[in-house]
């Protein structure tokens, strides 16, 4: 273990008690925006655990997250079971789905993964409104629960605070080795003996684990669920936007580009309601165009320019 | 009966924007996720001179086709070509294009929400019409002869002029095209933007008997994606097959089962090639 990785997780751990204490001193608008960021930074960290070594990039979060909320909603709304048994058992549906796209996909080239992801989650809401339409009858469903946004924002904090320590102890494991010869070329990965379907399968699953983690936490936020409201296609290019716009090759860059990317993004849906869609085009060519490498790749480059 | 003619007059219509998509993916190595968009275009093309100078969509698909072909090449010239040169191999290529193409998607879907955001809604053509026994619309059946004579017409052109061989030389082997003189860039910007250009076309055509808003492109490209990997890549005529496929499919869930689930019955077929022929119907196995 070399010291700068002690140092990072250091670092790590003393920006999550920092970050505790924001429900304390703040409440109503901007608690509402420390939430969503705290949304945000969670699933986008569980986006770079995955699309990140891989650089595959993955549109199924809006999928994993809609069936985190969707299930808890039916849970507690149709059968009366109580959110915690639902929380803990939501997310592995999830993992189940993306032990399934990643094992028809991930073996093949990364287009095939990116093509299949791309319209999962309208899949998957056509067919979940089909079986409620159909032979469930209900149309909405509702999480009430005794939750604050503070508990919420907690909660989403644990998450995120879990999903980088998992990804910082990856990157030190076998499996972050087998990535990150993957991620330089899978050609060299596969001669030295590495099944590199499985590493990335596996890697994706974790991803998948998460992603629903968050949207069941969420789904008390909204407290009344229906299938367009979660399985939404935008949150899945927004996480891609705000990871790319901090950097990927570093665990920590997509929180460097959340935070931003959240106060812009409240400010655009605020001031301009019907021309989201454009501004979200728009940051994806700014960050292809300009900053290729996210906020992660220029601090990097100016820190070489100094010492060179 | 009913679903079989349904089902290839749809598939047809498909074929045509498949094509676009393969001409611009399996020649100029583009992976186009704004081509549903380009397609929404030529429908709202349609719609809108329809409504205000009752122009028939046909006379307005002679007309947006080589705008759009224009548009693509600028939008390759300007957009893409930097792409292509900053690349240092193809999965590079491959991200950034992804990411540049959602970006146009986007912003396309945006500016399109603010010139019309409701349905394109108009009536073009819709007499029942008889054909081997079976009560078809009439603009779905014109929409398919015109796709048919634009689909022949293009596979005629890359099979059996210089231009249209160089084009499938590029498709086969970028590398090895360069080595006996063909102008790669030069062809990578004229597939792009026929590419885009038969895309729209379809979109017109589609737009006659399909309602389409500004933002349903997204649908058209997954389906487009869809048939172009299960035709085999860089494949003309396994882009026309597996497009009726889709069609046949498509339309049989819709009338038996639900019209909700089409996209499940294409993502179940996707997942199948997937699974058993990643390499495309009639593709070879790589060794």
């Amino acid at each position: 273990m070399t010291g700068s990785g002690w140092k990072e997780i250091g670092l790590a751990a003393g920006l999550v008690i920092l970050a505790a204490f924001v429900p304390l001193v703040t409440d109503g608008y901007w608690l509402s925006i420390a939430v969503t960021a705290m949304m945000y930074i969670a699933l986008a960290t569980a986006w770079t655990l995955f699309s990140g070594p891989t650089h595959y990039i993955s549109l199924a979060t809006g999928a994993f997250f809609g069936i985190g909320g969707y299930l808890v909603a039916t849970g507690m709304s149709d059968y009366d079971i109580s959110f915690w048994v639902m929380a803990a058992v939501a997310p592995f549906v999830a993992v189940v789905l993306a032990a399934i796209v990643g094992a028809a996909t991930l073996r093949l080239s990364g287009i095939y993964f990116v093509i299949f992801t791309l319209g999962l989650a309208e899949m998957i809401r056509g067919l979940v409104s089909w079986v409620q339409n159909n032979f469930l009858g209900s149309r909405g469903l509702y999480v009430l629960t005794d939750f604050t946004e503070a508990h919420i924002y907690w909660m989403l904090l644990i998450i995120a605070a879990v999903v980088y320590l998992i990804g910082w102890l990856i990157e030190r494991s076998r499996l972050g080795f087998a990535m990150k010869i993957i991620g330089n070329d899978e050609g060299v990965a596969k001669h030295l003996g590495i099944n590199t379907a499985a590493a990335k399968v596996a890697l994706f699953m974790i991803t998948g684990y998460f992603t629903a983690l968050v949207g069941v936490v969420i789904a008390p936020r909204y407290s009344y669920i229906e299938p367009n409201l979660v399985f939404s296609p935008e949150l899945s290019f927004l996480v891609v936007i705000m990871a790319l716009l901090g950097g990927t090759q570093r665990l920590w860059g997509p929180i460097v580009g959340v935070i931003p990317f959240t106060l812009i993004w409240e400010t655009i849906s605020v001031s301009f309601p019907n021309a989201t869609t454009f501004y979200l085009g728009l940051s994806f060519l700014l960050i292809v165009y300009f900053i290729p490498n996210g906020f992660v790749g220029l601090v990097e480059k100016l820190a070489r320019r100094r010492q060179g | 009966m009913d679903i079989l003619v349904s089902g290839l007059l749809l598939g047809g219509t498909y074929a045509l924007v498949a094509m676009g998509l393969n001409l611009q993916y399996g020649v100029a190595r583009i992976m186009n996720l704004a081509s549903g968009e380009m397609l929404v275009l030529g429908a709202l093309a349609a719609f809108w001179l329809f409504t205000t100078a009752q122009l028939s969509p046909v006379l307005t698909m002679i007309m947006v086709a080589p705008l759009a072909f224009i548009g693509n090449w600028l939008i390759y010239q300007l957009l893409l070509r930097p792409l292509v040169k900053r690349a240092k191999n193809q999965g590079q290529l491959e991200v950034d294009s992804i990411l540049a193409t959602f970006g146009m998607s986007f912003a396309l879907v945006g500016i399109m929400v603010a010139i019309h955001g409701e349905y394109f809604t108009y009536s073009y053509l819709a007499n029942p019409f008889e054909i081997l026994g079976t009560t078809v619309a009439l603009n779905r059946f014109v929409a398919f002869v015109v796709a048919l004579i634009i689909g022949v017409t293009l596979v005629l052109w890359l099979n059996f002029t210089r231009p249209g061989t160089a084009v499938r030389a590029v498709s086969v082997n970028t590398e090895a095209a360069k080595l006996v003189g063909i102008n790669v860039p030069r062809i990578s910007a004229l597939s792009f933007a026929l590419g885009g250009a038969v895309t729209a076309a379809g979109g017109t055509l589609i737009s006659t008997f399909i309602t389409l808003d500004a933002s349903v492109g997204v649908i058209f490209t997954m389906k487009a994606l869809i048939i172009v990997i299960m035709g085999g890549v860089g494949d003309m005529r396994g882009s026309i097959i597996a497009a009726l496929l889709l069609g046949l499919v498509e339309t049989a869930v819709a009338t038996l089962i639900d019209p909700g689930l089409t996209l499940v019955s294409a993502y179940l077929i996707f997942l199948g090639i997937l699974l058993f022929r990643p390499q495309g119907l009639f593709g070879k196995r790589a060794t």
